[in-house]
């Protein structure tokens, strides 16, 4: 059973936001994406200061057998991205809610609200859709 | 064996039309188990073929680029590339000399309807006859406490007699045939046994704290071992000069006329183009095949097979690069130049990194 927290948003390409104090936005991937990638081995994550637009790949997270490019789900500038992956990229298989997430991002008021993305009751529907 | 492997939790991938086991349960967990004590692995998709006849070894002579003459004692195995007429490889396979009249033969799985063609077309001349042992299963027990916990499979007389196996031998013992041969770079066995007899024994490795693997650490540590894996590295356009093998290719004795021996005779005496080497990669990433490899001032190459090392907790590749490469390399990963050193492989052997 994937761990799916009820306080965070998430995406159809497993991703998770979550919204921070300071209202800027911190995305990973979900407990059943890390799950389905393997051990990681390798994380790539976007410079501070980067310019995205949503469905754009942001980062690259690498399982001994495959990459796998991490979408993000909106527009905004990226304020950070998690230096700790550098060196231990496997927080994001331990921690993916946690300690594992991949960037923050500070996107326009309301940005997140307007873009659709689901609840976490409604994620673990497409979960349970998807057979995993 | 497909329902052990899923009550064991495996996650299945088609290989080739067979459902594999890729992994139980780390990819990394496995790969250590056989570098530092023992995993077994469902390697029953290879194809195990007996040939049979009074002229059997004058057939392997010409099927083969390495020389059967070399096999004199029973149970002896010898590693070979099967070529085209051009010269290129066709597949790579073990064939073990068993009697003056019957050797067997292990091909790979993929390209296991064109081997067989291929033999039975070259066997008629010589009155060979293939069987295809489909009844066999065959286990991979892999690791530095493989063989004594293997052992404990037999029969005292029968785990003796495998226990004083010579490296890249086998025997019949029992119905079984045990080798100690394998594709980790780590001591162990290869063992082909009933169908039937194949789940009980995994089950007794398991309880004798044998790992189940998968085969996704089976591609990891045949990389650190150097080992080629049929269709990355090399393929029926490239010869084994050019795919780290000519240390398989016999043109000794000169009189021995195997296929595809005048090609590679006119490649030897004119130097390969291209070379097969290793890559260890200094800066952080992975390296992937395909990826485009980088020779300053000499061309360029590519990557045939790549992947994170757990042994050496970074990334290592074969690659076949333009022969005048040197020692170091760059690479192109997703649009960046990364550096990568020039080595011989194996990376890994019996445990140790190679590597410096």
């Amino acid at each position: 059973m994937s761990n799916v927290p009820a306080d965070l948003k998430y995406t159809k390409s497993h991703e998770w936001v979550r919204t921070l104090a300071d209202g800027t936005l911190e995305i990973g991937i979900t407990d059943h994406a890390q799950h389905a990638l393997g051990d990681l081995v390798f994380v790539e994550v976007p410079d501070a200061g980067r310019v995205v637009k949503a469905g754009e790949p942001c980062a690259v997270v690498e399982s001994v057998k495959a990459a796998s490019d991490v979408y993000t789900p909106l527009d905004g500038e990226v304020t950070a991205g998690n230096p700790r992956l550098a060196d231990v990229p496997e927080t994001v298989n331990s921690e993916p809610y946690g300690a594992g997430w991949l960037w923050r991002l500070r996107s326009r008021p309301g940005a997140l609200a307007a873009a659709g993305l689901m609840s976490a009751a409604e994620y673990e529907k497409l979960l349970e859709a998807e057979g995993g | 064996m497909f329902p052990l492997h899923q009550e064991l939790g495996a996650r299945i991938v088609d290989f080739g039309g067979w459902d594999m086991p890729v992994q139980y349960s780390s990819q990394i967990g496995e790969h250590h188990a056989v570098r530092r004590a023992a995993g077994v692995f469902d390697v029953s998709h290879m194809c195990v073929v007996d040939l049979r006849g009074a002229r059997v070894r004058a057939f392997l002579e010409l099927l083969l680029a390495n020389d059967v003459g070399r096999l004199r004692t029973p149970g002896k195995a010898l590693y070979s590339c099967m070529l085209n007429e051009p010269g290129g490889v066709l597949d790579d396979l073990i064939v073990y000399y068993l009697a003056e009249s019957w050797f067997r033969a292990v091909v790979n799985a993929g390209t296991r309807d064109r081997d067989l063609a291929w033999m039975r077309r070259h066997a008629a001349s010589f009155g060979v006859e293939l069987s295809e042992r489909t009844d066999l299963a065959m286990l991979a027990i892999q690791g530095p406490e493989a063989r004594a916990k293997a052992a404990q499979l037999l029969a005292p007389e029968d785990a003796a007699a495998a226990l004083a196996l010579g490296s890249f031998s086998g025997r019949e013992l029992s119905g079984w045939f045990v080798a100690r041969t394998g594709y980790t770079g780590e001591d162990g066995f290869e063992v082909m046994l009933p169908a039937a007899a194949a789940i009980p024994a995994w089950r007794k490795l398991n309880s004798l704290g044998v790992a189940s693997c998968g085969l996704g650490a089976r591609d990891t540590l045949r990389l650190e071992a150097g080992m080629n894996l049929y269709g990355n590295d090399m393929d029926e356009s490239t010869q084994p000069f050019e795919s780290n093998l000519g240390w398989t290719v016999a043109l000794e004795p000169a009189g021995r006329a195997f296929i595809g021996r005048a090609p590679l005779e006119a490649i030897a005496a004119r130097g390969s183009r291209a070379k097969l080497v290793g890559l260890v990669l200094e800066d952080r990433g992975v390296l992937r095949s395909h990826q485009k490899v980088l020779a300053p001032a000499v061309g360029e190459g590519e990557i045939t097979s790549g992947t994170f090392a757990p042994t050496l907790e970074r990334s290592i590749a074969l690659a076949r690069v333009p022969a005048a490469t040197g020692a170091s390399v760059q690479v192109e990963v997703r649009g960046k130049l990364l550096n990568a050193r020039v080595v011989k492989p194996p990376f890994v052997r019996f445990g140790k990194s190679l590597i410096g």
